[in-house]
C-alpha cells in the first residue's frame, strides 16, 4: 500500500510537488500521467525513497518511510528506474540475480525465481551474454526481470515501455497486471496514454506538480481534461476490443 | 518459415551456461604462483637450486643439526630473501584488490591508486614524516601517515570527481587525479629541496620504488591492514556487485551507499599504505591486475577480489625479481620496471575503449 499525504517538494524558488494526496491499494495498478515536467518521476522518486519531500508524508506498508533502513526498503519496494546501464560485463544472470542480493528470501529459491523473471520478460535465451552490449529495449527487459525477482509488494515503474517495441510494451505492463492480481501495488509512470487506459486500474493525471484529476481510465481520459493539461487537441474514442477509452492527437 | 510460435519458443528457454574456467585458471595461476614464490627465492647472488630451497625452508621447521651449507642457505633464505618475496606479495596483492575495489567504486575500470592520486596523497604523507622527522607513533609513524594522508586524498578525490551519478564521465577523474598528482607532487618536491643529503637518498628510492629494505619487521607491520583490508573487501563483494548499477539502482537494491563508499574509502586506503609506506609508490599494479582477471573470470568481485590479490602478488613479485636480475648486483627501481610495462598497458585500454566506442 502506498499513501502520500500532502507532500510538497521545491528547489530553489521551483515548486516541484504541490501539496500531493494519495493512496493507492494493494491489489491495482495505478498509472501516473501528465506532460512532461509536470513531477511524475519527482513523486515516484519520493515514494521511492530517493529524495525527501520538504513537507508531508510517505507510508509504504502502514509505515513511515523514514523509518525504514535502506536494506528494509528494499524488502517492501522494488524500482524500475529511468535509464539504467552497467558499468562492467556482467552477464544478464548475474544482473537479474542482483535484485536478489539483499533480499531475506530462502536462497534455495532464487534460482527459480530468477528463471521465471526472465522467462516472463523473454531474457531468458540472452541469460550469458554481456549486459553492456545489449540493444536499450533489451536492457530495459533485463531492468524489468530484476524488478520482478525482488518480489515486493510495492512496485515502482518509472516510464518500463519507453524503449519497449510494441509486443513487449504490453507484456511488461501484462506482468505488472499480474502483479497486482497477486496483492502487489503497482505504480506505473506511463507516457502512453492508450497504454495507461488499457492496463491501470486507476489514472492519475499530474499538471504542474500537482495532482489534476484521478480516477479510471474513462473518467480522467476525457476530451476537455487531456486537452487542457496537454495543450493538444485530441478525440476520445472507445477501443474497438477492449473496453478502455482510446485517446488520438488531431 | 518462422512462425510467431517458433520464436516464441526460442525466446523462452535458457540456453545452458557456457563453460565456466575459473577453477582452470585459478589452478594454472596458483602452480605459478607457486613456482615464481620458489624462484625468487632461489634467484639471486648466491644461485640455490629448488631442492635447496625447500629444504632451507623447512630446516626452520625440524631441530636436526645443520652442516655449513645448509646453516648459509637457511640464512640467505630466511633473513635475505623470504622476507622480500613476502613482502612482494603483500605489495602487490594489496595494490591489486586496493585497485578492483577503487574501480568498483568509482565505477570506471582506469581508477588505479597511482593514476587518480590515493598512491601519491599516501607517499607524501610518508615522505612528510620522514622529511619533517615525526615520531609520534614509534616505528608505526610511517604507515599511520601514509594511511591518514591516503584517506584524505580519497574523500577530496571522491568529492570532486563525484562518481555513480548520472552525467558524469570518467575524464572527470582522471582530470582530478592529474590535479592531485600534481599537487602531491610539488609538495613532495619541496619536502625533498628541505631534505638533507641523507634523507635525499631515501626518497629518491622512494619515488621510484623498491623492495630493497624488505625486513620481518616491516613484514609484521603491513601484513595485518593488508590481510584485514582483503577480508573486509570479501564481506562487500556483493555490494560492490550491485554499484555497479549505479548508486541509485544500488540504493533501490538495498545498499546502503554512502555508508558503503566512507567504509571502502577507509579500506582502500589502508590497503595502499600496506604497500607504499615502506616500499614506495608502485604503478600500475591496481591498474593491469583486476583489468586481465575481468576478462578472464568475469566482473564478480566474490571471484574478482581474491584472484587480483593472488595476480598482484605475482606480477610484484615478477617484477622484483626483474629489477634485481638484470644487473647485479645492483637493482633497478620496481616502480621503472612497472611503469615501463603499465604505461603501454593503459595505452592500450584507451585504445580499446575508443575502439568499442565507449570513450574509456
Amino acid at each position: 500500500m502506498i499513501e502520500l499525504r500532502n507532500i510538497s517538494l521545491r528547489a530553489d524558488e521551483k515548486i516541484l510537488l504541490d501539496r500531493v494526496n494519495l493512496s493507492c491499494e494493494p491489489g491495482t495498478v495505478t498509472a501516473l500521467v501528465g506532460p512532461n515536467g509536470a513531477g511524475k518521476s519527482t513523486l515516484l522518486s519520493v515514494i521511492a525513497g530517493d529524495v525527501r519531500p520538504d513537507q508531508g508524508e510517505v507510508v509504504l506498508q502502514d509505515r513511515n518511510i523514514g523509518k525504514f533502513s535502506v536494506r528494509d526498503l528494499a524488502q517492501i519496494r522494488a524500482v524500475f528506474p529511468q535509464g539504467s546501464g552497467i558499468r562492467f560485463g556482467y552477464h544478464v544472470h548475474e544482473v537479474v540475480s542482483m535484485g536478489r542480493a539483499f533480499r531475506d528470501l530462502p536462497t534455495n529459491q532464487d534460482a527459480a525465481a530468477i528463471e521465471a523473471a526472465m522467462m516472463q520478460s523473454e531474457v531468458a535465451h540472452m541469460a550469458w551474454r554481456n549486459a553492456q552490449t545489449l540493444s536499450g529495449g533489451e536492457q530495459a527487459r533485463t531492468t524489468f526481470a530484476r524488478v520482478l525477482v525482488q518480489e515486493c509488494p510495492v512496485v515502482l515503474l518509472d516510464e518500463p515501455t519507453a524503449a519497449l517495441d510494441l509486443r513487449h510494451q504490453e507484456k511488461v505492463l501484462e506482468s505488472a497486471v499480474d502483479l497486482a492480481r497477486g496483492g502487489a501495488t503497482v505504480l506505473a509512470v506511463l507516457h502512453d496514454l492508450n497504454l495507461a487506459a488499457a492496463h491501470a486500474d486507476r489514472i492519475v493525471l499530474m499538471c504542474n506538480g500537482a495532482i489534476a484529476a484521478t480516477g479510471t481510465p474513462w473518467e480522467v481520459l476525457t476530451q476537455e481534461q487531456v486537452g487542457r493539461v496537454y495543450r493538444q487537441d485530441v478525440c476520445v474514442m472507445p477501443h474497438p476490443l477492449r473496453e478502455c477509452p482510446v485517446v488520438l492527437t488531431c | 518459415m518462422t512462425t510467431p510460435n517458433s520464436i516464441a519458443n526460442t525466446l523462452g528457454t535458457t540456453p545452458h551456461r557456457p563453460r565456466d574456467h575459473t577453477r582452470l585458471i585459478g589452478s594454472v595461476i596458483a602452480i605459478v604462483f607457486g613456482t615464481v614464490f620458489l624462484a625468487t627465492i632461489a634467484i639471486g647472488p648466491v644461485s640455490l637450486q629448488f631442492g635447496q630451497v625447500l629444504s632451507a625452508l623447512g630446516a626452520r621447521f625440524s631441530d636436526a643439526p645443520l652442516d655449513a651449507d645448509t646453516a648459509l642457505n637457511v640464512a640467505v633464505v630466511w633473513d635475505l630473501r623470504l622476507a622480500r618475496s613476502v613482502t612482494a606479495i603483500i605489495v602487490g596483492a594489496s595494490l591489486a584488490t586496493c585497485g578492483a575495489a577503487m574501480q568498483g567504486l568509482f565505477g570506471n575500470p582506469l581508477a588505479d591508486p597511482g593514476i587518480v592520486g590515493v598512491s601519491s596523497g599516501a607517499s607524501l604523507g610518508a615522505i612528510a614524516v620522514i622529511v619533517l622527522q615525526v615520531s609520534t607513533f614509534g616505528i608505526w609513524t610511517l604507515p599511520i601517515g601514509a594511511f591518514l594522508a591516503g584517506v584524505g586524498t580519497t574523500f577530496l578525490i571522491y568529492g570532486l570527481a563525484r562518481p555513480g551519478r548520472e552525467g558524469t564521465d570518467s575524464s572527470q577523474l582522471l582530470l582530478v587525479g592529474i590535479a592531485v598528482n600534481a599537487i602531491g607532487g610539488s609538495v613532495a618536491g619541496y619536502l625533498t629541496y628541505l631534505a638533507t643529503a641523507e634523507q635525499l637518498q631515501s626518497l629518491t628510492f622512494w619515488a621510484m620504488g623498491s623492495l630493497s629494505t624488505a625486513k620481518w619487521l616491516t613484514v609484521g607491520i603491513t601484513i595485518g591492514p593488508a590481510i584485514a583490508g582483503m577480508v573486509l573487501l570479501m564481506i562487500w563483494a556483493r555490494q560492490l556487485d550491485l554499484l555497479a548499477l549505479g548508486e541509485r539502482q544500488a540504493r533501490h537494491l538495498g545498499v546502503d551507499v554512502p555508508k558503503l563508499r566512507r567504509k571502502l574509502i577507509f579500506v582502500t586506503a589502508l590497503l595502499v599504505a600496506a604497500a607504499v609506506s615502506f616500499n614506495g609508490t608502485i604503478g600500475f599494479v591496481g591498474l593491469v591486475v583486476p583489468h586481465i582477471f575481468r576478462l578472464l573470470i568475469g566482473p564478480g568481485h566474490r571471484r574478482l577480489i581474491p584472484f587480483s590479490a593472488i595476480g598482484g602478488g605475482l606480477l610484484v613479485m615478477l617484477a622484483d625479481l626483474v629489477a634485481r636480475s638484470m644487473d647485479p648486483p645492483n637493482e633497478i627501481p620496481i616502480g621503472v620496471i612497472m611503469g615501463s610495462l603499465g604505461g603501454p598497458f593503459f595505452l592500450w585500454m584507451i585504445w580499446t575503449g575508443r575502439a568499442q566506442g565507449k570513450g574509456t
